[in-house]
């Protein structure tokens, strides 16, 4: 690692100001991404600011048919949360299969969500329920705020306060995790709205991150069931490729995953 | 056998340490005036060095030289050996290039240091590194085997032309070729053993100090043999005469072969101490092990079975090319030859067998001996070859394998080996009862029902272990000899310390060692303690590896505990007045038979050092110590019977039960061998499902970080059903045949001979990646 201040800061006006006075810094929320980085001397960082203490980005509310995930709460507390179990148990579930126990207690829905890493959970679960991300200076739509790989419609300096979930109907999250990371090779949301809409995001899968399957989404609109997914084919262009998993394979995942999903989600 | 005694389940005196963080390893260790060194490493899979500048490096903070492989070069320091000749078959040595610790000219693969920066600091030293500045010229490279045998390749080294190592063969070709012409039956399977990274938890390191006043070295260093460290520092690369040169390796966190060979980085370390007048600390990171560590496997491999009329093995030939990398490394060019090919002939009655193995030099980092060495290699090919045979042949698998047992002992392979004892069919049984094989069509039925494919394999696997008697390895190109030595101490009070040339790394040394003297002494093993891996209190020893310590190194103690009883008795019969051939040796007392005379243990040791009242002519004190030269390998073998799941959705594997049914002969601790052959089936999985070292076309590494390269998890593997049956080795005086490798020789070919068999395709390489094995499913 190379040379860098820490700053702990106490508000997020405190962050920002920070983040103001200096020349490259970096906001570390759970520090799952970017310690790491910074470790392999990838990133450096002339200061970092460690938002991971500010008491208002810590917590869940639930308020009528909204589910608010504060920006910093780990995945351990989201996965534990009374009210996330019981209105939208994908979530739970999400982050109960989101890395290992060591990075549940320290990765954060925010963190995720603002490194936008093509085979990270979270994107796929706030894009399949359309979820909205708060942030200090506005609210950004899911469609709108993931941007491809390790890209978000996030200004520098801005920071991510929270994401409101409209509670779903029903809601579903499946994935094959990746032999060696334990990313996501491929993982599959599916939510069914209270108005009926069905949205379906695929994680790992899309050179281009997060990818909603419009293909999926028109066939569970039909007929809300596993087999329902049997006749949609899905295309390997555009899909990733390595050494774990061939465009084909991933393309496979995006039908399989699904259809397991909308299995678990009933 | 007494509650600590041989066989007992002694909970592991060594844990205490390891568990409460209170190990000592090399990185833990700081010396006064301490420097850290950083190696600059070529990010070329071949390349020539034109130019060094270090100006920059040498004016950053902290850094006290930046050193070259030029200057290894002026000062004469030897290049890395390898130390076991192989002939090829025309008679003509096998063709090395040479491999200095740090290259002035050229590189050969991604990690190789070319320069090596020394700072205040490790991080002054990190950043310094940086700044050196390398100017390269770029070659050609090639990372594939085959890709490299062909005409127009390119080359790495002038001294072996076409990349060719050696041709080596083993075996009667006629009578093979007689045996093919007649079989009825001929099988053939093409097979490539997967290229792994070792991963030791801990990464390597050494500290060198230099003292100028006695122009003595002492090395603090992660080695699995640090006298052999010592014997080839010294010998061959002219850092110092072994008597100042002490080499000290001292809590280290797993080798599996990867720390027995001695690295360019200790000797740079060594060379660089001296040079700059402080100590010198070197730690790995994991980049480093993934780059630097001598990888296994990597053989591409051809082979032919021939069968009678009533499914007899009449013949076997093999053609392998095995991937050596950029330099051989130290026990390299045995590994695929005499730790390979002398296995070919399995647990099977196979009259005729011929092997040709061509080594083969490309720009990866050099392969050694991992976990099995060549023998996990061997096993795979036959029983995969063996569960090939017997779907071709439509017979049952374990039918096939009873048909061709061995089951007279002593038995002379067509491949040198020569099996002393065993009971293959007691195993397989064993382990077709505690998988309920005849339940298994039942069982593939049901899960059919439910959408998975359920397979089941067999693996049936010997090795040779107990390495090694000197002549023989000798006769076949060995450096070395690898007998063991050992040494009894009994201090005046009675306590003792067995001072041993095994090393252990993870084995449990410091417990089974000590059971073996309470066994015969019948004193707790709190009295006993195990001196090990410091080349200034142990005499000489030749280390640990190939399922060696409980064979050759606790037999060497067991002679020197022989020779420290027998003067005991004389002293104990001298004392109690009576006949040396009536002492027994009860509950730590020597007593005389039949009466309830004795003198205890410190009783004893107390007059042995009082020397106040001993025999006439006896000398004083109580130390023996022995030297313990094996006279065959040892053959541990044994079942292992693998049952899994397949989701066609995905291809992935689940495993439903894993059995393991092993003959070790005698077992000191069953605790500690039971977590043996855990830690050996789960890299024996991690081989079939999991791991693989790849490199591109160009010889860069695709797969050096954990991200990339997939190590088994606790989920990724099942919980294993474990059991023995015992022949014991007649060929040590405890019976015993080792079980360090045991695991990983066996396992794979039972995951994968299962999971072929629950998709109903034969053809699948390791490792069996939920991708492969969808691929697979699915392909036309």
């Amino acid at each position: 690692m190379y040379k860098t201040t820490y700053h702990r800061a106490s508000s997020v006006d405190e962050a920002i100001s920070l983040f103001g006075k200096s020349s490259e810094a970096k906001f570390l929320a759970g520090g799952q991404t970017l310690l790491p980085v910074m470790k392999q001397r990838l990133a450096s960082p002339s200061d970092v600011i460690d938002l991971g203490k500010i008491k208002e980005l810590q917590g869940v509310e639930l308020s009528g048919d909204v589910l608010t995930i504060k920006a910093a709460t780990t995945y351990y507390d989201i996965m534990t949360n009374a009210d996330v179990k019981k209105v939208i148990p994908a979530i739970a579930h999400l982050t109960s299969v989101l890395g290992d126990p060591a990075v549940r207690y320290r990765g954060t829905i925010g963190g995720s969500i603002a490194n936008n890493d093509p085979a990270a959970d979270f994107p796929a679960a706030l894009v399949a329920l359309a979820a909205t991300v708060k942030t200090n200076k506005r609210s950004i739509s899911a469609d709108d705020f993931f941007k491809g790989l390790f890209t978000t419609a996030l200004e520098d300096g801005e920071i991510i306060t929270a994401v409101s979930f409209p509670i779903p109907a029903k809601a579903g999250y499946e994935k094959m995790r990746h032999p060696a990371s334990r990313f996501a090779l491929t993982g599959v949301f599916v939510a069914q709205a209270k108005s009926g809409e069905v949205r379906v995001a695929a994680t790992g899968a899309s050179q281009s991150g997060v990818m909603r399957v419009g293909a999926i989404e028109a066939a569970l609109k039909a007929n809300w069931s596993p087999s329902a997914i049997d006749g949609v084919s899905i295309s390997a262009n555009g899909l990733l490729a390595d050494i774990h998993g061939t465009a084909e394979y991933r393309a496979n995942l995006v039908k399989v995953m699904a259809q397991r999903a909308v299995a678990a989600a009933g | 056998m007494g509650v600590e005694g041989i066989g007992a389940r002694v909970v592991r005196k060594e844990d205490k340490r390891f568990i409460t963080g209170k190990g000592r390893y090399v990185d833990d260790i700081k010396l006064v005036g301490m420097t850290h060194a950083h190696f600059v490493r070529s990010p070329h899979a071949h390349a020539k060095v034109k130019k060094i500048d270090s100006s920059a490096a040498l004016d950053m903070p902290g850094v006290v030289a930046v050193l070259t492989g030029q200057q290894l070069v002026d000062d004469k320091v030897g290049n890395l050996i390898c130390g076991w000749a192989i002939t090829s078959k025309d008679g003509s040595p096998m063709k090395m290039g040479a491999w200095p610790a740090m290259a002035p000219e050229t590189v050969r693969f991604v990690g190789q240091a070319v320069a090596v920066v020394i700072a205040d600091s490790k991080n002054l030293a990190r950043d310094a590194a940086e700044a050196v500045v390398v100017d390269y010229e770029e070659l050609p490279a090639v990372a594939d085997v085959h890709a490299a045998i062909k005409s127009g390749a390119p080359q790495l080294h002038p001294e072996a032309p076409g990349n060719q190592v050696y041709d080596w063969v083993i075996g009667d070709e006629g009578a093979t070729d007689a045996a093919f012409a007649k079989a009825a039956n001929v099988v053939k399977l093409d097979v490539t053993n997967n290229r792994l990274a070792p991963n030791a938890m801990e990464p390597r390191a050494a500290i060198a100090d230099y003292d100028a006043a006695e122009e003595h070295f002492t090395l603090y260093t992660t080695s699995q043999n640090p006298h052999v460290a010592r014997l080839v520092l010294s010998a061959f690369y002219n850092i110092a005469p072994e008597h100042k040169l002490r080499v000290i390796a001292p809590d280290v966190g797993g080798g599996f072969g990867s720390k027995i060979f001695i690295y360019p980085e200790e000797m740079v370390a060594l060379w660089a101490s001296k040079k700059v007048g402080r100590p010198v600390k070197w730690t790995g990171d994991r980049t480093e092990a993934f780059l630097t560590d001598a990888h296994g496997r990597d053989h591409v491999t051809h082979a032919e079975m021939a069968f009678d009329a009533n499914n007899k093995i009449t013949g076997l030939k093999v053609k392998t090319y095995a991937n050596f990398g950029a330099y051989m490394s130290l026990f390299s060019s045995s590994v695929p030859t005499y730790l390979y090919a002398t296995l070919l002939s399995g647990q099977y009655n196979i009259p005729a067998i011929h092997a040709e193995v061509v080594g083969v030099y490309t720009n990866t980092t050099p392969v050694d001996a991992y976990r099995g060495a060549g023998r996990p290699e061997a096993s795979y090919l036959i029983e995969r070859l063996m569960e090939t045979a017997a779907r071709q042949l439509k017979v049952d698998p374990a039918q096939l394998r009873r048909t061709n047992f061995i089951t007279q002992f002593p038995h002379q392979t067509p491949v040198i080996m020569a099996y002393d004892t065993g009971d293959f069919n007691a195993s397989l049984d064993a382990a077709m009862k505690a998988i309920d094989y005849a339940g298994f069509p039942a069982r593939k039925a049901q899960a059919k029902a439910q959408g998975k494919l359920r397979g089941l394999g067999v693996s049936c696997y010997i090795e040779a272990c107990g390495i090694a008697p000197s002549k023989a390895v000798g006769s076949l190109g060995a450096g070395v000899g690898l007998w063991e030595s050992a040494e009894v101490r009994v201090n005046p009070v009675g306590t003792i310390e067995i001072l041993t040339g095994s090393h252990s790394h993870g084995q449990g040394h410091e417990t089974t060692f000590c059971q073996l003297v309470a066994d015969r002494l019948g004193i707790p093993i709190s009295q006993v303690s195990i001196v090990h891996g410091d080349t200034d209190k142990v005499q000489f020893g030749m280390g640990t590896y190939g399922s060696r310590s409980a064979a050759v190194g606790l037999t060497a103690i067991l002679k020197a505990m022989e020779k420290m009883e027998a003067k005991a008795k004389k002293i104990a019969a001298h004392a109690l007045e009576a006949s040396e051939a009536d002492i027994v040796i009860e509950n730590g007392e020597f007593k005389v038979t039949g009466t309830d005379k004795a003198i205890a243990l410190p009783m004893v040791a107390l007059a042995a050092y009082t020397a106040h009242n001993l025999p006439e002519g006896m000398e004083p004190g109580l130390k023996e110590s022995a030297f313990y030269d094996p006279t065959n390998f040892t053959f541990p073998a044994g079942a292992y019977i693998c049952e899994l799941e397949v989701d066609p959705g995905t291809g992935k594997t689940s495993f439903v039960n894993f059995v393991a049914a092993d003959d070790f002969g005698r077992l000191i601790n069953p605790m500690i061998v039971e977590g043996q052959v855990h830690g050996g089936l789960v890299q024996g999985i991690g081989q079939a499902l999991l791991e693989h070292a790849i490199y591109d076309a160009n010889g860069q590494p695709v797969t050096a970080s954990f991200m990339d390269y997939a190590m088994p998890r606790a989920e990724d593997v099942p919980s294993f059903n474990l059991s023995h049956t015992t022949t014991l080795c007649p060929g040590n005086p405890l019976g015993i045949k080792g079980c360090g490798e045991a695991g990983a020789i066996g396992a794979s070919a039972a995951v994968i001979n299962a999971i072929t068999d629950a998709i109903g395709k034969n053809n699948l390489e390791m490792p069996a990646t939920p991708d492969r094995v969808w691929r697979t499913i699915h392909a036309a």
